[in-house]
């Protein structure tokens, strides 16, 4: 099979938000976070993602807001560069090449142009040695620059961000590792070391965790491994040292900080619990309990109105500073295992899966958002270090539309048996979310393999088959209840099947529920839910069924399963024989539900392939080799919002769903086309260009002139270029109805204009069925106002004369802000006032 | 932030009979009125009119109760031998009689002495009935015929002779004055019509009929015979419908509810079963101290009367409902309580500040909020809820367990606290709900207390008890076990030899299951 070029697997969101600490801007109104090779950007008050800065090809490790100008920010990662942007809109200035990889990075306000990053001290990612090196940032007007001036601060430091932090007015650096407190001061030049005695008591130890250094006061907070923080002071002579202890965490002191006039101190850690703690008086603590998990960063408005948590579970927590939580900004959860499959909410067309403990997360994949997390297990989740029996969601099943979802959780104890629930969960109208129905306390004597429901829409009675490890595979339906203390209908066994007793693994209906297939061990069973006959068996041995799954629409006469043997088999169950088998290792199987198309995924030589076919065809539709490393377990058929129109046999499959999996290390990934991709750029720009609005006629007449120059001189201005004409009549309309009544001109004079602006141009038709020919669109751009500045000579020749002085002195000598605004203008139509002048 | 998730506490599915509506209903009766009569009471019949006085055939005698009376009302005593069968006619002027003599005799219901006698039966009459025109009267005999009487001159007018064996009952339409349908001992039911000479339907019950009756649309007929009540659909040509065995001994007699949706069936085996019409499930079930000949109830189920071989007639009164909801009314506080200050609504400008609601937390969820674990446990410990719901203590040594502190909390304890846990063991360690929480809690305290044992005389004592209890439950799943393999080999030679067909055996391993999950308990005890 050929490899198709045009179909390729990209990253698709839910990276991590929280791998380094968010950063808050001057104003408190934006939040700032490394995504994976991104910088976010979030409002603080609604948690909406306003931009997203792409420019790194690797990890982004830090973000920092630029000391000497609190719009701009720098952002460092892995792949040696570090780059500055304007984030209130979205633009990167410039990039410094440092030429290694960047681990993490500081600045201050004293040291300007200076940033201190740490980096490997061998040039290789391996290497286990950090050094903090200052670099000065060279002044030049170039989009890309290289630093090249270095110079070493401090040698063998640790990599985390966290254990590195700037004193006073940044006078002196601390760094924490292992057991030694380092202290380098600028004046001096040389460092200091404090160490603690080693002390193993309780299998606790009291290594450094992180380092904060208070703003106003010499002292220097420090947290450890065992749960204490110390305050260090007089640290400016080696030998009078003095430190304090506090103790309130019981397990590791995650993060530090104090807030901007140094009056409080922050703490987190394991526990999910905010400390704050008055500097001075520390017996006075307040508590912010409950955060969800445990948090990894804190974070403090440089006003100190609002502080930010980051938390284990990919989440922000926006605080204000009457510790009240004001908004949570919540990232896709990826723990260590999937232990539920992935799943698609037919209702949201979200993807679901494990959440935080005990929780299912729902997660808009159009959107990159979650949207909820639904609590499963409703129980108070216990923070501890070494108890990790807690009950997890295991499995978890969508009915067809969503109305039903059935959950099992489970929490292996040490002494005792398993315990396990099943829940079933209904769909809410009023409230919008699923709502406790039944719970069904240990119903089965063994763990449970499968859950399905039946997946008709039409059967009045919903079914839902949960096969278990004690050998019996259960039907369970929804019944009214005939008693009279329990209101609505309830869930009850309806059916106890077994085979031989050997133990099913999988069960799957068929798409019509009128077949219910299970298997045991080597061997299929299939049987009719009707009547609960067994209607026949089928078997391929050698090898114990892996996966099974029916055929859809016109290949429903077909079932498919996989054998631990390497063998995926295709049945044909109208003859119930054996249609074709072939060998190879698949991991995973999948049905799309809205075709008949099947994707296998097979484990081969370390790497995953990727097999798209139709049951009733010999010949894959698709193949793709290596999509990564690794084995797939999870993949998902996400049907689409709305039908792809494609054309080309090779990406035919993608067009009424996509297909989602997780990689092993639980990277969401997706498959995307050519004719996708571009037409996603296509919107990103439109949506750039829509930022721009309404303006005072003033600017638009200067703007526009402007512009019409700057397009003379430049015919491949990046911005005209991007730009998509309007009509001209609409906008005038548009502009026409906008306008105060009182400023506009007699109604007979607009009348003609107006009537003038409802006709159609035919370069404006020409144009409309072209608009992704950019090149060929700039040119019509700069035909078309020509055709202007022949109608209104006299205007434009004094607007010129006034656009080029300006041009010229904006060339010479602008600040950013004005260059800024100057942009702004510049993407203004005011063509509309130009046609009031003609009539 | 989210708020505290209190403890959950495990609901237990009722054991025992499940509270329906239908069992509401028909619960809600009073005490029986017992009255002894002079022999079994072979039938009840209640006067289709106003006050409704039912007729008690009982022995040589008929007599007649008012709905409220203990003493009869009227008796007729006019018979030389047993009486049979004293109905009513549809104006409940008129009550017609068999006898064992094979007179029939009709009265008048204020009078004593017989206003006719139909002389023409050769063998004792258990059949009579009043046809709905009110002027023919139906018998049934042990000679093996019916017979149709004209009152007014009291001549004979037809007699057939389908039947092969004793006529023990009968019934005439409601709705046609020429149709009725007579049960035998011969096994059939033959619906005859007056206008021909012979019966036009003929169904096989497959046992002796003992009582009929007829649906109030007349549809359907229900009969009741051997261990059997059959329906079958007159308008499909006598089809039968359903079979019912839910009796294990002859079942002698039928009724219907006042609103027609539920039958009832009464039976040697002393139960009166009430089944629901549309599915005709048992719903409901009556024991009686005897066997049950006869059954019947008031219009609007105001009363069941049922009568007994052992010549006991018992009535249970409805229980008026009105006294008792005027009692909760009273208890009620006003409905202004609720909504004063609910229902206000914000003007326009008003500035509405909202409370926080506070979230409502049980004191053993309040100590667990602030890790007071040894105190959460005394809490519900305490003993109103150690004794009334064990499921909250329960409940709490196991959010215990899961929190990894159950040790904490159960030690450091003094003699008190200490033997009230093991009362609390003593008392639930055996049920099966609470088995393997509290297994887990019992290995905890053996384990950290098996220093001090032999200091106290009290705990040493409750030790004994505990071991003696776990002693005797080992012994009862062995037991169990030996029945579990005794019934395994039962199912085995009981089911079908087939090699395909598993739902058979899947459907005994429901059983198999049951026996296993009791069997847990004694693994872990052991």
């Amino acid at each position: 099979m050929v490899e198709h070029s045009d179909i390729r697997v990209v990253h698709r969101g839910g990276s991590k938000i929280n791998f380094r600490e968010p950063v808050i801007s001057t104003d408190s109104r934006f939040l700032l976070c490394a995504s994976g090779d991104h910088v976010k950007v979030f409002s603080t008050s609604t948690e909406e993602c306003i931009h997203n800065l792409q420019g790194h090809t690797d990890l982004v490790t830090g973000v920092l807001i630029k000391p000497s100008n609190h719009l701009q920010v720098y952002s460092c990662s892995l792949d040696g560069t570090v780059r500055l942007w304007d984030f209130t809109d979205g633009i990167l200035i410039k990039t410094f090449v440092i030429g290694y990889p960047v681990y993490s990075f500081y600045a201050t306000s004293n040291h300007d142009g200076v940033l201190f990053i740490v980096t490997p001290t061998v040039n290789d990612k391996r290497s286990e040695l950090f050094q903090l090196v200052a670099v000065h940032l060279p002044h030049s007007g170039d989009q890309q620059v290289e630093a090249q001036d270095f110079s070493g601060v401090l040698s063998d430091i640790s990599p985390s961000p966290a254990a590195t932090a700037f004193g006073r007015g940044g006078e002196y650096i601390a760094s924490a590792k292992g057991l030694h407190l380092e202290v380098y001061f600028f004046k001096k030049q040389k460092p200091y070391r404090f160490s603690l005695k080693e002390d193993n008591r309780k299998g606790t130890k009291n290594t450094f965790t992180c380092v904060t250094c208070h703003p106003k006061d010499d002292c220097i907070a420090t947290g450890h491994e065992d749960g204490k923080i110390r305050l260090w002071r007089n640290f400016t002579h080696k030998k009078e040292y003095t430190s304090t202890m506090l103790h309130w965490h019981h397990s590791a002191v995650g993060s530090l900080r104090f807030t901007p006039e140094g009056t409080n101190l922050l703490s987190g850690g394991l526990e999910s619990v905010l400390v704050l703690w008055r500097y001075n008086q520390e017996s006075q603590r307040d508590f912010l309990p409950r955060l969800g998990a445990a948090i990894t960063h804190i974070a403090v408005s440089p006003d100190g109105t609002l502080f930010c948590t980051s938390h284990a579970d990919n989440k922000i927590t926006i605080i204000q500073s009457c510790v009240k939580v004001s908004a949570v900004i919540q990232g896709l959860v990826k723990g260590e295992s999937v232990r539920t499959d992935m799943m698609i909410d037919p209702r949201s067309k979200a993807l679901v899966l494990n959440g935080k403990p005990g929780h299912l997360q729902f997660y808009s994949l159009q959107r990159d958002k979650l949207l909820y997390n639904l609590d499963i297990v409703q129980q108070e989740y216990i923070h501890e270090l070494g108890l990790f029996e807690q009950f997890e969601v295991v499995k978890a099943a969508f009915d067809a539309r969503g109305n039903w979802l059935a959950t099992v959780e489970e929490r292996k104890q040490k002494a005792s048996a398993l315990e396990f629930n099943l829940k079933l969960w209904v769909y809410d109208e009023k409230t919008q979310s699923f709502v406790l129905n039944t719970t069904i306390w240990a119903p089965h004597e063994a763990q449970i393999t499968a859950l399905c429901f039946c997946h008709t829409t039409d059967i009045q009675t919903t079914m839902l088959v949960s096969a278990s490890k004690d050998g019996h595979f259960k039907a369970w339906q929804l019944a009214a209840s005939t008693s009279t203390d329990d209101e609505g209908p309830c869930w009850s066994c309806d059916f106890v099947g077994a085979y031989h007793s050997l133990i099913p693994a999988r069960c799957c209906f068929s798409a019509d529920g009128s077949l219910l297939a299970v298997s045991f061990q080597e061997v299929v069973t299939v049987w009719s839910p009707a009547s609960w006959e067994l209607l026949t068996t089928l078997s391929q041995p050698p090898g114990v069924i892996r996966d099974l799954c029916f055929g859809r629409l016109s290949c429903s006469k077909y079932l498919l399963g996989t054998t631990t043997r390497n063998l995926l088999c295709c049945w044909n169950l109208l003859t119930c024989s054996l249609e074709w088998s072939t060998s190879m290792d698949v991991s995973l199987l999948l049905a799309d539900p809205l075709s008949e198309n099947m994707a296998a995924f097979c484990c081969q030589a370390g790497c995953t392939d990727l097999f798209v076919f139709k049951p009733s065809e010999p010949r894959p539709l698709f193949c793709h080799k290596a999509i990564c490393s690794g084995k797939v377990t999870h993949a998902i058929f996400a049907p689409r919002e709305d039908m792809l129109e494609s054309c080309e046999e090779s990406s035919q499959w993608l067009n009424r769903s996509q297909i989602y999996f997780l990689t092993q290390h639980m990277d969401l990934m997706m498959f995307t086309t050519k004719a996708e991709e571009e037409k996603l750029m296509a919107s990103c720009k439109q949506l750039v260009i829509d930022d721009s609005v309404a303006m005072t006629p003033f600017h638009l007449l200067l703007g526009k002139h402007r512009q019409q120059q700057q397009d003379n001189q430049d015919a491949l201005s990046s911005l005209s270029a991007e730009r998509i004409q309007l009509p001209q009549g609409s906008v005038a309309i548009k502009e026409l109805l906008q306008t105060p009544a009182h400023v506009l001109p007699s109604t007979s004079v607009l009348c003609s204009m107006f009537v003038q602006s409802l006709l159609v141009s035919i370069t404006d038709a020409r144009e409309a069925s072209k608009p992704t020919e950019e090149e060929m669109e700039s040119e019509k751009e700069e035909e078309e106002s020509e055709g202007e500045m022949e109608t209104s000579t006299s205007r434009q020749k004094a607007s010129e004369s006034l656009g080029t002085e300006e041009v010229d002195s904006a060339a010479s000598a602008l600040s950013k802000a004005q260059v800024r605004e100057l942009r702004r203008v510049k993407k203004l139509d005011y063509s509309w006032l130009s046609g009031l002048l003609d009539s | 932030m989210a708020s505290f998730k209190p403890t959950k506490i495990q609901v237990y599915p009722k054991l025992g009979e499940k509270v329906t509506q239908d069992t509401l209903y028909w619960k809600n009766y009073k005490a029986p009125v017992q009255i002894k009569e002079f022999g079994a009471v072979t039938n009840i019949n209640f006067s289709p009119v106003a006050p409704h006085n039912y007729a008690v055939t009982a022995f040589t005698r008929i007599h007649i109760y008012g709905p409220f009376s203990q003493e009869p009302v009227k008796t007729f005593t006019r018979f030389k031998d047993t009486a049979y069968c004293g109905r009513f006619r549809s104006d409940g002027q008129l009550l017609v009689a068999g006898c064992e003599d094979s007179v029939v005799r009709l009265f008048d219901v204020s009078g004593k002495v017989a206003l006719r006698t139909f002389k023409g039966h050769t063998k004792a009459v258990h059949v009579t009935d009043f046809t709905s025109d009110r002027y023919q009267i139906l018998t049934g005999s042990d000679d093996y015929t019916c017979r149709l009487w004209d009152i007014p001159n009291a001549t004979e007018l037809t007699s057939y002779q389908e039947h092969t064996d004793y006529i023990r009952c009968g019934i005439t339409s409601k709705l046609n004055r020429d149709l009725f349908i007579t049960g035998s001992y011969d096994h059939t039911l033959k619906l005859f019509d007056a206008r021909v000479d012979k019966s036009v339907m003929t169904m096989d019950h497959n046992q002796p009929v003992e009582s009929l009756l007829l649906y109030p649309s007349e549809g359907l007929l229900v009969s009741a015979g051997g261990r059997y009540v059959k329906v079958w659909d007159l308008l499909k040509g006598g089809q039968p419908l359903v079979s019912l065995k839910n009796h294990h001994k002859t079942v002698t007699c039928l009724c219907l509810s006042g609103n027609g949706e539920r039958l009832l069936s009464g039976s040697l085996d002393r139960h009166v079963k009430v089944y629901n019409t549309t599915n005709y499930k048992v719903v409901h079930n009556f024991d009686y101290a005897a066997s049950i000949l006869s059954l019947a109830l008031a219009p609007d189920d105001e009363s069941i009367v049922v009568g007994m071989t052992n010549s006991v007639l018992s009535i249970k009164h409805r229980r008026s409902s009105n006294t008792e909801e005027a009692a909760q009314q009273r208890r009620r506080p006003a409905y202004r309580v609720f909504v004063k200050g609910k229902n206000y609504a914000p003007k326009q400008d008003d500035y509405l500040v909202s409370k926080p609601v506070k979230q409502h937390l049980a004191k053993y969820d309040q100590q667990l909020k602030k890790f007071k674990v040894s105190k959460a446990l005394d809490t519900a410990m305490e003993s109103w809820t150690r004794f009334r719901k064990p499921e909250i203590p329960v409940a709490v040594i196991k959010e215990l367990d899961r929190r990894g502190t159950l040790k904490n909390a159960l030690a450091g304890r003094d003699e008190q606290s200490l033997s009230q846990l093991l009362n609390f063991l003593i008392g639930n360690l055996v049920d099966p709900r609470f088995a393997p929480v509290l297994v887990i809690a019992t290995e905890i305290i053996l384990d950290i207390y098996q220093s001090v044992i032999g200091q106290s005389a009290v705990v040493d004592r409750q030790l004994v008890r505990l071991q003696e209890l776990l002693e005797k439950e080992i012994d009862y799943q062995q037991e169990l076990l030996e029945v579990l393999g005794m019934l395994d080999t039962l199912f085995a030679s009981s089911l079908p030899r087939k090699e395909v067909s598993c739902s058979g055996i899947s459907r005994a391993n429901g059983l198999v299951q049951g026996g296993a999950a009791a069997s847990g308990p004694q693994l872990e005890a052991s």
